[in-house]
């Protein structure tokens, strides 16, 4: 018996290969951003600090453009925003700057296992400066518990660190209740909303946010230019600067601005703000559409992280019985991520996945998929059935999956860990 | 992660895969691996009980590519040789053939540790020893 893994499926007109489903981990630069920068890199090559010309003016004003369309995609006021070179710079800054300036009040920081690595290790290097923080756990569901929060707050606690939505599971913490909690507590609220900004609504006032990370490459803008934002009242938050030189972006980080970049970011929110609530509607029916399809066909398949709360382009699925790694090599026309050890620099399964409890294995049979702006219902039909023929055809493949419709209990197996 | 084509291969067109009668005497079975360590192999074989040569080998692997690869190779090899003679295959016969990186040695040693378990459990079940596989010819 041959079970060739190989696929002959044909492909629909319309759909180019390899198709890109990988949107959490970047996104194409939209032709309209990229349109709106291009100026910036020839004739209007003016560095914003200079004040005594019209080069300098002009890039200036580009620059306060930006910073308006930034702020307004947040709800917040254009002097809030900081330009940075990304989020794990914003992060690093909001944490660093905020620890460093608030020390004398307290030393405690809060945030959850399932940040990203720029808030985990940003957070780690504080522990080591001397911080203590709480890694709060997550709910099976991917959201942290709220009581969890309160108890974690004391009279030393000078920060909470909480993402908007998970890079992987793409589920959304209950952010305007997390920020009630610490501005009832009087502790400032940052949120990593690298992954929610232009893709969901995000409101700092409404949800009492108090400093904001945002990319621009996440939301079709360019790579290289990230933007925090820094509540300038009620409360004012304060941040002890990390570049010193000078003294751009009101103290707070110095450097030349990143003209273009900045120009790009700015499109890049108005484009996402003007299209978010129908583009919201669109990704999601297509998200669903994917999970249907793949749950019409395959057993043993489950969605990691609450369907509830979640970002509209995500499905995050584990494959159990199919390994991600081969399971990426059959689809490989396809560019999505697996939470697989073997996808991974450490041969670790993905912490987000372990930290809801999955068992290794299966954190290894996840894939998350990202829709995005450019994706199409025809590429979508496409990839669930591919996923679908590759799984099936794994699973002719692998034991366990034989064994357990034999109806053996792989948990009563004495596997030999190596 | 950048596969040698023989990878390939051998993920497209797995040979040998299934499962032969583990009861019956004269079929070994090796299990190995761990689901949480994301990869196990089954590797099967039919032993001539006259000439102690491997007739059939068959196998099911849940793991990476290499890990499909290395145990689709192990049932390719084992095949025609006596058991004596499979037990010969050392792992890094299967890194060379494969081209395997180094973080994918592991798939090596699991392929030849389900050759070894395999031939194990036959042994086991035919009263094999070690001095009599020495004196095999006469069996």
């Amino acid at each position: 018996m041959s079970s060739a893994v190989e696929t002959n499926l044909s492909v629909p007109a319309g759909v180019k290969l390899p198709i890109y489903l990988d949107n959490h981990a970047t996104t194409p630069l939209d032709p309209r951003v990229l349109d709106a920068m291009m100026p910036y890199f020839t004739s209007k090559f003016g560095n914003a600090a200079s004040r005594n010309h019209s080069f300098g003016w002009e890039a200036e004003a580009a620059v306060e453009e930006a910073r308006a369309q930034i702020a307004k995609v947040i709800g917040a006021t254009a002097k809030e925003i900081i330009f940075t070179s990304g989020a794990t710079e914003s992060n690093n800054l909001a944490i660093k700057g905020i620890g460093e300036m608030y020390r004398e009040r307290g030393n405690h920081i809060i945030t959850q296992v399932t940040e990203h690595k720029a808030v985990l290790d940003t957070c780690k290097r504080m522990e080591k400066a001397g911080f203590r923080v709480t890694y709060l756990p997550v709910k099976a569901d991917g959201l942290i518990d709220l009581e969890d929060l309160k108890r974690a707050i004391d009279d030393k606690t000078i920060l909470v660190s909480i993402m908007f939505a998970n890079n992987e599971i793409g589920v959304i913490q209950p952010v305007a209740e997390i920020g009630k909690i610490c501005r009832e507590k009087g502790v400032i609220f940052h949120t990593d909303a690298v992954q929610a900004v232009g893709k969901v609504p995000v409101d700092v006032n409404a949800m009492n946010i108090d400093v904001l990370s945002l990319s621009g490459h996440k939301i079709y803008g360019p790579k290289g230019v990230g933007a925090l934002y820094v509540r300038r009242r009620n409360p004012r938050v304060q941040i002890s600067e990390q570049i010193n030189g000078g003294g751009h972006e009101r103290g707070m980080r110095s450097g030349t601005l990143n003209v273009p970049g900045i120009v790009g970011l700015g499109k890049a929110c108005e484009i996402a703000l003007a299209e978010m609530d129908s583009e919201a509607k669109r990704l999601s029916a297509l998200r669903d559409k994917l999970k249907a399809k793949l749950e019409s066909k395959l057993d043993y398949i489950h969605v990691n992280g609450t369907m509830d709360h979640r970002l509209p382009g995500n499905l995050n699925m584990s494959f159990v019985y199919v390994e991600g790694e081969s399971l990426l090599m059959g689809i490989n026309d396809i560019a999505v991520s697996s939470g697989s050890a073997c996808t991974s620099a450490t041969l670790e399964p993905s912490y987000v996945l372990k930290a809801l409890g999955l068992g290794d294995d299966v954190a290894h049979s996840s894939i998350r998929f990202g829709l995005g702006r450019f994706n199409t219902e025809a590429e979508v039909d496409y990839v669930a059935d591919k996923v679908i023929d590759v799984v099936q055809k794994l699973r002719e493949l692998s034991p366990l999956y034989e064994m357990v419709k034999e109806g053996i209990d792989l948990t009563k197996i004495e596997w030999q860990a190596h | 992660m950048a596969y040698s084509d023989k990878v390939i291969d051998h993920y497209n067109n797995p040979r040998n895969v299934g499962q032969l009668d583990k009861s019956s005497q004269d079929v070994g079975t090796g299990l190995v691996g761990a689901p949480e360590c994301g990869d196990v192999m089954r590797l099967q074989i039919k032993v001539n009980p006259e000439t102690q040569v491997i007739e059939e080998a068959k196998f099911k692997t849940f793991g990476c590519g290499s890990a499909i690869a290395s145990s689709s190779l192990a049932t390719e090899w084992v095949k025609g040789k006596t058991v004596s003679e499979a037990l010969e295959i050392k792992n890094t016969d299967i890194v060379k053939e494969l081209a395997l990186p180094p973080v994918k040695i592991h798939c090596s040693v699991l392929a030849e540790d389900a050759i070894r378990a395999a031939i194990g459990d036959w042994k086991k079940k035919n009263g094999v020893t070690e001095t009599e596989k020495s004196a095999q010819t006469v069996a």
